[in-house]
């Protein structure tokens, strides 16, 4: 059954809506003027830690992470 | 198994309502909005249980829509990291939707619209605050309650218009050098948003 709604063409390319809004977001801190683009790009920091799952045993963690080190 | 399994049921039920009121303290709460023909159509296949809740009956009721429409419209711009404005009383607020600008105005049809980069912009009297909204969602409820959520929003004079005509030449070559989906999909991206955000700054 072939959907007949017209799908944005991010969604054609794989992409979800927020992928879409934080590339946006992104763009738009990019073009901003000085005191603010420093401000903002504090709000592009992430902090994750991923770990991929096999035979029911977590792997390896990997950290990602733009926070200041503490120690 | 599943015949068995309303067999358990009902005696667990039954046990409890045979204790006292305290085992079923949520019973006595029960607003009135039930389902009257899902009721009946239970009790004649279950009769020993009772029917079960639904997430609606535990609900508050929806405020209720003014018979006559509100004078003012009243508007909440949040943001991730801050509420812009949070309930703020306005004659009209124009949101850049995916169907083009859209001017809310109070005793608007409950929508809820997609935004694009573009301009919102809020009126009060003659006073008009301009905003550049990166993308967002924007909630219009009957009772003129605007709620307009967007992960970036500044004030045009912030926007660094050199900076702007430069993506926007960089997006339009990356379009054109563009092989897989994603490339193309990520380039037109950046040459909506700022062609959005050049349209903004002269318009």
């Amino acid at each position: 059954m072939a959907s007949s709604a017209a799908v944005p063409f991010w969604r054609a390319a794989g992409m979800t809506y927020i992928t879409y809004s934080n590339i946006c977001a992104n763009l738009v801190r990019k073009c901003l003027k000085e005191p603010y683009k420093a401000e903002s790009m504090n709000r592009e920091k992430v902090h994750f830690s991923l770990s991929k799952w096999a035979d029911g045993k977590p792997q390896k963690p990997v950290l990602r992470s733009d926070a200041p080190e503490v120690f | 198994m599943l015949r068995q399994a309303s067999r358990l049921l009902s005696r667990s039920v039954t046990a409890a309502s045979s204790k006292s009121v305290t085992a079923r303290a949520f019973s006595t709460e029960l607003p009135s909005t039930v389902d009257s023909t899902f009721v009946e159509s239970w009790k004649k296949v279950a009769p020993n249980m009772d029917p079960p809740q639904t997430p609606s009956s535990f609900m508050k009721p929806r405020p209720s829509t003014a018979s006559s429409i509100p004078t003012k419209l009243t508007v909440n711009f949040v943001l991730p990291y801050a509420s812009e404005l949070s309930g703020k009383e306005v004659d009209m607020v124009i949101i850049p939707a995916t169907t083009g600008q859209m001017g809310v105005l109070p005793g608007h049809v409950p929508t809820i619209a997609e935004l694009k980069p573009g301009i919102m912009s809020v009126h009060e009297g003659t006073d008009i605050k301009k905003y550049f909204v990166s993308s967002g969602f924007a909630f219009l409820h009957a009772n003129s309650v605007a709620d307009i959520i967007a992960v970036e929003a500044v004030p045009l004079e912030n926007i660094d218009a050199s900076q702007v005509q430069k993506g926007l030449a960089d997006f339009t070559q990356k379009l054109a050098s563009a092989s897989t989906d994603l490339e193309k999909a990520e380039a037109q991206i950046g040459v909506e948003v700022h062609s959005a955000m050049n349209a903004a700054l002269s318009g």
